[in-house]
């Protein structure tokens, strides 16, 4: 599904990821675990084709493709999801416009048919309800004036409505009680399947109570220090990140 | 016809070329007569704005001077599509005139040849020419009362070669469903040549009318000088939904404006849009005279390429009590230029005021420019007064967020651009008008037709 292989990148002239190398399989969820500054949300920005995030050495194969040749947008139709930390407000353009919009490119792109206005709405609609979203926030400009929580909600709603194949979750626990936690977990959990992965970006390990990972790697200073089953989740959890960096200083 | 030096302009339009035809006019109207003289002698006086004087520091008049404007239009058998003057689903008093004529055929609704339309409870409208004894009062009360010859010296202009003009008059308690929809056209021509428009709107004591206006031009090569003013007078109680429509074409010259005097718990709610052309100038002024009363003024303006536009709003707040809600959003691309002064001015006695002033710009490429200039004059001390003026570039973030959810640059930039401007095209109360302006505005922002599906 995904093979990334001694992955470097910078951001203004800093090189953040300092030669990262990580397999993820079909179904398979990863979390990814760091101390702040260690890189995590670079490596979604750099796997999604954020500008200013240059590669500047390694690859990345994307279900037998080159995912780095790719633009934003074709990663995106080719099934690739970033739920972002921090999601763009775009005041004047509603949320169900641009749902429907990135829905209608991604099917498309698939030789999928458009759906129609009113299917899609209602679809639309389902999904926001199952995540505890009040419907009036479909009308609303993109993230205008959501509150952190429900920011995260409509990051988990686009991706329901957009089935990636691959999708990586940078954060998506910050800024959630646990109730919303729970909800949006449960929302993750049901689009879980053989064919889907995840790569899960966090820095708790509270979210994999909810959303059992396969793989915990643990990326501090632009690389993966250490990498193992669930229960390295704990131990971090635990002990909290120094004990790894004194591990691997 | 004589060809008359650019430094010569001013005299020009009035030289003997027009002599007899200014004498025409004098004989046509004779009891606006004086009023002419008046104007065309304020507008003999005042020096030619050039870019040394303030109102006019961001927009030179070369392009007029350049021209031999001094030429009025004779031909008004151009085939003029019915796309151009009709609105799809508005059921309108349609006036058109065509080059500053008046169309007959192209009219719905309004009988023009008689003087009363109806019984003395209905509304008019009626030409200057065709007016009543009674209407010729209500006019000469009225005409230069709110536009007046101080205003823009292309005001003195307008009232000055006055050869015609129209009034709706809507006495007192009368609801008028029907909007009065006055399309000006320009059509092609091979010199260029002016258009004088004039409108004046008296509405009395708790009525309610819509007035649509709307310019356009038939083919892009044009080479017109239309110079529109319009008045109105919203009496006590009285509710005015007010559009302008300036969709003319790229070669065209707009100087014009619109002046208002509102009453006692008037309200007014104006939108203009604005496509930009060779030279665009629309001065917006409107007058709270009694207290408590309501304007609302929007507007959208819209250059590209090398199109110039220029909008001065002005706000006097006279009376206390009143409230004005101004927003104004202009998207700016190529090398085009805007400018949008907005000056708000609350006298001493207009306490209790509450007046905001918003206006955001949208540059898409980094050789548009905008000038814009809020200006606030405030001699009461109750008042809650808010400015504000931003100027931006289509967020990269916004553009990365919706490429990353599979929707192409090109696309997400319509979107962006579009959503700029909708929050004040959708409050547009008319569907009429918002549909009439869906394929416009498709057109300019879409070059791909499959995005217009956003323009809704």
């Amino acid at each position: 599904m995904l093979s990334i292989k001694e992955l470097r990148a910078s951001v203004e002239d800093k090189e953040i990821l300092q030669g990262i190398t990580l397999n993820v399989k079909p179904g398979e969820i990863h979390a990814i675990m760091g101390p702040n500054g260690s890189g995590k949300s670079t490596l979604g920005y750099a796997l999604s084709g954020r500008p200013g995030y240059e590669v500047t050495a390694g690859s990345v194969t994307y279900d037998g493709k080159d995912l780095l040749a790719m633009e934003p947008e074709i990663r995106a139709r080719e099934g690739l999801f970033l739920a972002f930390q921090y999601p763009v407000e775009i005041p004047g353009v509603s949320n169900m416009e641009f749902l429907k919009a990135s829905v209608d490119a991604i099917r498309e792109h698939r030789g999928l048919e458009a759906l129609d206005t009113v299917a899609f709405m209602k679809l639309a609609r389902e999904k926001s309800a199952s995540l505890g979203m009040d419907t009036a926030f479909l009308k609303r400009g993109v993230n205008e004036g959501f509150s952190g929580g429900e920011k995260k909600r409509n990051e988990i709603l686009q991706m329901m409505l957009l089935e990636p194949k691959l999708a990586v979750l940078d954060e998506t626990d910050s800024g959630l009680d646990i109730d919303a936690l729970q909800v949006v977990a449960a929302g993750i959990n049901a689009l879980r399947s053989e064919q889907r992965s995840f790569i899960v970006v966090t820095h708790y390990q509270r979210l994999l109570n909810f959303i059992v990972p396969d793989y915990v790697h643990v990326l501090a200073g632009g690389r993966i220090v250490k990498s193992g089953g669930k229960e390295l989740a704990l131990e971090l959890d635990d002990k909290g990140y120094g004990w790894i960096e004194k591990e691997v200083a | 016809m004589s060809v008359i030096e650019p430094s010569e302009f001013m005299p020009g339009v009035f030289s003997q070329a027009n002599a007899a035809r200014l004498a025409r006019q004098a004989s046509a109207l004779p009891w606006l007569a004086e009023q002419r003289k008046a104007a065309l002698d304020k507008w003999l006086d005042t020096p030619w704005p050039t870019r040394k004087t303030e109102d006019w520091k961001y927009t030179s008049l070369d392009a007029l001077v350049q021209g031999d404007y001094s030429r009025f239009s004779d031909a008004t058998d151009a085939a003029i599509p019915a796309s151009l003057y009709t609105i799809d689903g508005l059921s309108a008093n349609r006036l058109v005139f065509v080059n500053g004529h008046l169309a007959t055929e192209l009219c719905a609704g309004v009988d023009l040849t008689s003087s009363s339309a109806g019984d003395t409870n209905d509304a008019a409208i009626v030409r200057f020419s065709n007016a009543t004894a009674e209407q010729r009062e209500l006019i000469q009360q009225h005409l230069g009362s709110s536009a007046s010859l101080e205003s823009n010296p292309f005001t003195a202009l307008n009232a000055g070669w006055l050869e015609d003009g129209v009034l709706f008059h809507v006495p007192k308690q009368i609801n008028v469903h029907k909007p009065l929809h006055v399309v000006n056209v320009t059509t092609a021509a091979a010199q260029p040549f002016s258009v004088r428009q004039r409108l004046l709107v008296v509405l009395e004591s708790g009525s309610a009318a819509t007035v649509i206006e709307h310019f356009v031009s038939t083919e892009e090569q044009q080479c017109s000088f239309v110079n529109g003013v319009t008045e109105l007078q919203v009496g006590a109680g009285a509710q005015l939904n007010h559009y302008r429509l300036h969709l003319e074409e790229e070669h065209t010259i707009h100087i014009g404006g619109v002046y208002v005097q509102l009453q006692r718990d008037a309200r007014l709610e104006s939108f203009l849009l604005g496509l930009g052309s060779l030279l665009k100038r629309i001065d917006l002024r409107v007058q709270h005279q009694g207290p408590g009363s309501h304007c609302q003024l929007n507007g959208v303006y819209l250059p590209k390429g090398r199109q110039h536009i220029d909008i001065h709003s002005t706000i006097e707040h006279e009376a206390p009590n009143g409230t004005t809600d101004e927003i104004f959003r202009g998207i700016i691309d190529d090398h085009a230029i805007a400018v949008f002064n907005g000056r708000i001015h609350i006298h001493p006695h207009a306490q209790k005021t509450v007046a905001e002033l918003s206006n955001k710009n949208l540059l898409l490429t980094n050789t548009a420019e905008i000038n814009t200039k809020p200006e606030l004059e405030i001699y009461a001390d109750d008042v809650r007064c808010a400015h504000g003026a931003t100027v931006s570039q289509i967020e990269e973030q916004a553009l990365y967020y919706m490429e990353s959810r599979g929707i192409d640059r090109q696309e997400a930039e319509v979107m962006l651009s579009f959503g700029f401007i909708n929050e004040v095209l959708n409050q547009r109360r008319l569907e009429p008008v918002r549909g009439l302006l869906r394929p416009v505005l498709a057109t300019w922002f879409g070059r791909d037709s499959a995005l217009t599906r956003h323009i809704e």
